[in-house]
């Protein structure tokens, strides 16, 4: 029998080692697994990258992983927040590492890692600073830039329905990186709010399919406190 | 005529409101954050604009009352939203091939700088950031069908924000064919800048006083 499901957050995140490279779903706080993240502060694992949309560490475990010292580089394309400075704090200090990438390439590199692209053109960023350094080619008159494909260690999701399979939906704007996420690392890990018998998710409806996914955690009301 | 003549400007809503005059039923429209998400409140309620949303929604409503908060429905800005009746959700990749292949009538977007080839500057000043932080701007700047920017005419300072080439970091290159600022109207063309129109009170020679590169006549 194919099950998934993990007891804990301990057993969702076991083998997680030093200098990994993790994926976490989410844009703000909406559709990010925050029991996951503060289990990673838990764990203790350090000299970590994270990508994710937000990593200005204005929410649930972020904030945390940082002030520990635990994150050394970020990819993501939107390091500020109204919230916290500690991104910030440590970027101007020297503690951190940014890379910088435009929202849509950020969530196609991580799309091109899930599906064997090991890189493509775009014309998102061509002539600006984040453009700087990387392959052009003029494609159909307009300068396009080679961007690669973003592969990981781990990937954290959050869903909204699980069943024993890793079959997953989410709901309305939780759905973000979540699904092109799964795929893009080694090890996909899932946080849920609601777990379903096997064969109760219209397999029209089911957004992710279980193939992405190795642990899935049920984590009820798991999502922050708005 | 000199760019120290005090004219009246309109206010952030005045030029929302300008913009929302502009957008016809059945575009679909992204709206950048800060003061170009204030236009979905002037396109009137029975014209059919599909608003976007680059985390992932297509047909945002308008702001929810606060006991009709769902946590799951924020837009770009963060901010709690709602979805109106034909509202569609997508992923991240999804919604980002929606804007970069094309498929958005109009982007308005707010900007430090725009040149009179249509580059655009509009997600870093430079040294003077504490960070940097692009979001989904570059994606939209050259993504989007038309590329509008909603801003003030001149800094704080009275420095020219339309100039012949951008000092700021570029967010776009030849994107943008439209600015909307507190004194006037301009389309960006071949020639440059023109004038389409000026706010009430406000002169060719106003604008073209407070503008960093050469104002044509339509």
């Amino acid at each position: 029998m194919i099950d998934k499901f993990v007891p804990n957050i301990a057993a969702a995140l076991e083998g997680i080692k030093d200098g990994a490279t993790i994926l976490m779903g989410g844009f703000g706080n909406v559709g990010q697994p925050q029991a996951l993240v503060e289990g990673l502060v838990e764990l203790g694992v350090r000299d970590l990258t994270i990508i994710a949309n937000n990593a200005g560490g204005a929410f649930g475990g972020l904030p945390k992983l940082m002030e520990t010292g635990a994150i050394t580089k970020v990819v993501c394309s939107y390091p500020r927040s109204t919230e916290t400075s500690i991104f910030i704090d440590l970027y101007r200090e020297g503690k951190i590492a940014l890379e910088l990438v435009p929202q849509g390439t950020l969530a196609e590199r991580i799309r091109a890692a899930a599906s064997g692209i090991p890189a493509f053109f775009t014309p998102t960023g061509a002539g600006t600073l984040l453009g700087k350094g990387k392959e052009t080619r003029e494609i159909n008159g307009r300068l396009c830039v080679l961007e690669q494909a973003l592969y990981a260690d781990v990937a954290l999701l959050l869903a909204w329905e699980a069943d024993r399979w890793g079959n997953l939906t989410y709901r309305l704007a939780g759905r973000n990186f979540n699904p092109i996420m799964a795929g893009a690392a080694k090890l996909t890990i899932v946080q849920t709010e609601h777990v379903v018998e096997l064969g109760a998710l219209d397999p029209d409806r089911i957004v992710t399919p279980g193939i992405y996914v190795n642990r899935v955690v049920h984590v009820p009301d798991g999502q922050v406190v708005f | 005529m000199s760019a120290s003549t005090a004219i009246k400007t309109l206010t952030r809503t005045q030029m929302a409101e300008r913009v929302a005059q502009d957008i016809p039923e059945g575009w679909v429209v992204n709206l950048g954050i800060g003061a170009p998400t204030l236009i979905a409140d002037y396109v009137p309620a029975d014209r059919e604009v599909i608003f976007h949303s680059e985390n992932g929604i297509l047909g945002i409503g308008p702001k929810p009352a606060p006991e009709n908060i769902d946590p799951y429905v924020i837009n770009a800005g963060k901010q709690y939203v709602t979805l109106r009746d034909g509202a569609s959700i997508i992923g991240h990749a999804d919604s980002f091939g929606i804007i970069r292949g094309g498929h958005l009538d109009l982007c308005v977007l707010g900007g430090y700088e725009v040149a009179e080839t249509g580059d655009l500057a509009n997600w870093s000043t430079g040294e003077n950031d504490a960070a940097p932080a692009v979001g989904g701007a570059m994606d939209l700047g050259a993504g989007a069908k038309r590329v509008w920017v909603l801003m003030d005419h001149t800094t704080k300072s009275g420095q020219p924000r339309l100039v012949e080439s951008c000092s700021y970091p570029l967010t776009a290159l030849g994107s943008v064919t439209r600015i909307y600022t507190n004194i006037a109207v301009i389309d960006v063309t071949e020639r440059g800048f023109e004038l389409v129109e000026c706010a009430p009170g406000v002169t060719f020679e106003d604008v073209q006083a407070r503008t960093g590169a050469t104002l044509h006549r339509k």
